[in-house]
């Protein structure tokens, strides 16, 4: 592994269910990717990347805008430094598999992972030894969100940089897909248009 | 495969059955309409072609098939309504094979001994294999399995499509039944007659008389397309063949020397032979019959002499009379027959008997080539001369046949009569009156069989038809001549996809009684390399190189 685990945590598990769960970044607009893998401490469950919001902590108290006079958006966030206070990012992740005994599972673990977890982004080594399967190509395609076609696209590109022949893994994800969605053609063309090299 | 096992397939002489190139799995099907078999994501449905041969490796069973239809097949039917962007080289690769396939459906026939050279024979396949049992190309093994090997006496006739395999007939089954060679002109009948013809006299058990209208077979053929002569039997079989001819000159103007000149005197001609000339003599049916009147009255040797004696001594009118039959009609009888006797190998009376002659060649053993020379073109020659011998022919061999049954004497040897332009003999409205339509019907118990040779088998009684057992049929478009070979058979709607996707030269389908299933052959080419391996007994100079090499092989 490269480096303490802490140097990659990037927030806590604040919502938790079977499928997904919401994380609550440290620091603001700091949330990973769309389709990025992250994975919770004790017990490891692995998640890809969906929704990430950034909203006031305070629904009641809406953001308003703030930059007429400055010069940059810089500017606007050095002349308010309560923002930082004020608002928060929040990202939700889909449950992609888990380890259980030492061994990784591309399904979903019985319990989702408890609030408080730690999330940590994974490395490009974690990332690419999780994708050497794609069985969490069926989870991702079922999380039933509009936009699953979008996590799905998202994540085999970003999973691909992480692997020493791209074209091979982009191979294997094609085939995955094909076999996932042989009876959709329509919905199965648009997520390869998305991930063709 | 293990050490032992090796050991065990020496020691036994044969070898475990080697499956050709995988094709795919088998995904639906019934026993009436064949399997449908999933070609694998990297066999393109390019590479197969319909009459292919296929094996299918069931659970417990091995069927040996042939490919009738090739198709290509979807996971998502709605597939072919969404716009995809073939230009894009990923999406297409991902899709193919998997989402967008080839399909072949196949119709099981056979299915095989478990072990290639087991005493089990290949047997008919009542069933099919189960879901995802996996289809192979047919290996050399396989079809040799099934069609039989040239060690084992049979005549190579060609090979099955896209595949090198020496494809056997048996001969001897061949012979049994009559057999057809149908394709429109310019396919490759002759060659495939000749071919076939060469082998029934190097296989031995039948002599042949053959009724060459064309001067094609006897001594030399000609190839149309390549601009050369081919050799006949008589250059390649030598004594064995006795040619006769019905116009030496033409024989001799080609410089050909011919066993037998044929001549044929009135006092052999018949009513029957009139009646079966009605259409090419443009006779009317009261004409036709006026010749059986004229039977009666001047006696069965010399009605025609009689007859034409009468109508240049003018007195037709009385003879009408007399006969009472339309004057009218007995002068157009009285005028084509005039015309038709004036033909060379007419001759007032005849001593010798031609049709004796020829028997007494056949049974030594010799195949008769009559040719016609310049009366070939001569459609009502061809129709009574062929008539008139193989009517005697057939009388000698019912005698003879039916002396043996009797036990008084030995069995004819058998016969095969080859016949042209087959369908001026066997239309509808003369087959029940030809000799030749009772030797199609019927005369497999004389020991006879005919070789019907025609462009247009639509013409010929379907229920003489039906008695041909083995078919050869090169390339047809019409459509009812197609309907017409393919009639009576299995599968035949399978089977006409096939039929009019032949090549227009050297293929053939070949089906019916001498063979297990029907199959597409591509001719084998007969030219030198042929000449050599039949004068040399069997095999050519390669060929016996090839097995002294395999024999001391280590």
């Amino acid at each position: 592994m490269i480096g303490p685990p802490t140097v990659r945590r990037i927030g806590e598990v604040v919502e938790s269910t079977s499928t997904s769960f919401v994380a609550q970044c440290y620091r603001l607009e700091s949330a990973p990717a769309l389709g990025g893998l992250v994975r919770t401490d004790s017990p490891d469950i692995y998640g890809v990347v969906g929704r990430v919001t950034t909203e006031p902590l305070d629904s009641a108290r809406p953001v308003l805008a703030r930059g007429e006079d400055a010069d940059t958006e810089e500017d606007v966030i050095r002349d308010n430094p309560q923002l930082a206070r004020l608002l928060t990012s929040r990202f939700q992740v889909f449950i992609a598999g888990h380890v259980e005994d030492g061994v990784t599972h591309q399904y979903l673990p019985p319990r989702p992972p408890r609030v408080h977890s730690f999330v940590y982004a994974c490395d490009l080594e974690e990332v690419s030894r999780f994708t050497s399967r794609l069985d969490l190509l069926h989870l991702l395609l079922n999380s039933g969100v509009s936009y699953s076609d979008e996590i799905v696209g998202a994540c085999i590109r970003q999973a691909a940089s992480s692997h020493g022949q791209p074209s091979d893994f982009l191979a294997l994800a094609s085939r995955t897909l094909v076999v996932e969605l042989s009876t959709d053609v329509a919905r199965l063309n648009s997520i390869l248009q998305r991930i063709s090299p | 495969m293990t050490q032992a096992h090796d050991n065990d397939s020496m020691i036994d002489g044969r070898i475990d059955s080697v499956p050709g190139l995988p094709l795919g799995m088998v995904i639906d099907g019934s026993v009436a309409n064949g399997v449908e078999v999933k070609l694998d994501p990297g066999v393109s449905v390019e590479q197969i072609k319909v009459g292919t041969f296929v094996t299918l490796q069931g659970a417990n069973n091995r069927f040996f098939g042939v490919v009738t239809d090739v198709g290509l097949g979807s996971t998502d039917p709605r597939m072919k309504f969404t716009p995809l962007s073939a230009d894009d080289p990923f999406v297409i690769q991902a899709l193919q094979g998997i989402v967008a396939f080839g399909t072949v459906s196949v119709l099981p026939q056979l299915t095989m001994p478990d072990v290639v050279g087991d005493e089990q024979e290949p047997a008919p396949a009542k069933s099919i294999p189960a879901h995802f049992s996996r289809a192979f190309t047919a290996s050399q093994e396989d079809v040799e399995t099934v069609f039989g090997s040239e060690q084992d006496g049979n005549f190579w006739i060609g090979s099955p499509l896209d595949m090198e395999t020496k494809l056997c007939l048996d001969l001897g089954e061949l012979v049994k039944r009559s057999m057809g060679v149908f394709g429109k002109s310019g396919t490759g009948k002759t060659f495939l007659t000749r071919l076939l013809l060469t082998g029934i006299l190097q296989n031995g058990d039948a002599s042949s008389l053959i009724f060459d209208m064309h001067s094609e077979y006897g001594w030399q053929g000609q190839d149309t397309d390549k601009g050369v002569n081919v050799k006949g039997l008589k250059q390649l079989f030598g004594a064995k063949v006795s040619t006769f001819t019905l116009d030496e000159e033409h024989s001799r103007r080609r410089g050909l020397s011919t066993d037998e000149t044929v001549h044929l005197g009135f006092n052999h001609v018949e009513p029957e032979d009139v009646e079966l000339l009605r259409e090419s003599l443009n006779l009317s049916d009261v004409a036709a019959s006026a010749a059986y009147n004229l039977r009666e009255k001047y006696g069965e040797e010399s009605w025609l002499k009689e007859f034409l004696n009468a109508g240049k001594g003018g007195s037709l009118l009385e003879l009408a009379e007399e006969l009472q039959i339309n004057a009218g009609a007995l002068r157009a009888l009285y005028n084509r027959m005039g015309r038709f006797t004036r033909h060379g190998f007419m001759v007032e009376h005849s001593r010798t008997d031609t049709a004796a002659q020829m028997i007494e060649h056949l049974e030594r053993g010799q195949h008769v080539v009559l040719e016609f020379g310049r009366y070939g073109d001569d459609e009502a020659a061809y129709i009574l001369v062929s008539n008139l011998l193989t009517r005697r022919i057939h009388r000698k061999y019912v005698e003879a046949k039916e002396s043996a049954m009797g036990g008084s004497g030995k069995e004819p040897r058998p016969l095969v009569i080859v016949i042209e332009e087959a369908h001026k003999f066997l239309n509808t409205s003369v087959a029940s009156q030809t000799i030749f339509g009772i030797i199609a019907r019927e005369l497999r118990k004389y020991n006879v069989t005919l070789m019907v040779i025609d462009q247009r088998p639509s013409g010929i009684d379907p229920e003489v038809l039906s008695q041909v057992g083995t078919r050869f049929s090169c390339l047809l478009d019409n459509e009812r001549d197609i309907d017409a070979v393919l009639s009576g058979t299995s599968g035949s709607r399978a089977l006409r996809s096939v039929l009019a996707r032949l090549e227009a030269k050297q293929q053939a389908l070949v089906f019916g009684h001498a063979l297990p299933l029907p199959v597409v052959v591509r001719i084998r080419e007969y030219g030198p390399k042929f000449y050599e391996t039949v004068q040399a007994g069997g095999d050519s100079e390669d060929e016996r190189k090839r097995k002294v090499d395999e024999l001391f092989a280590d």
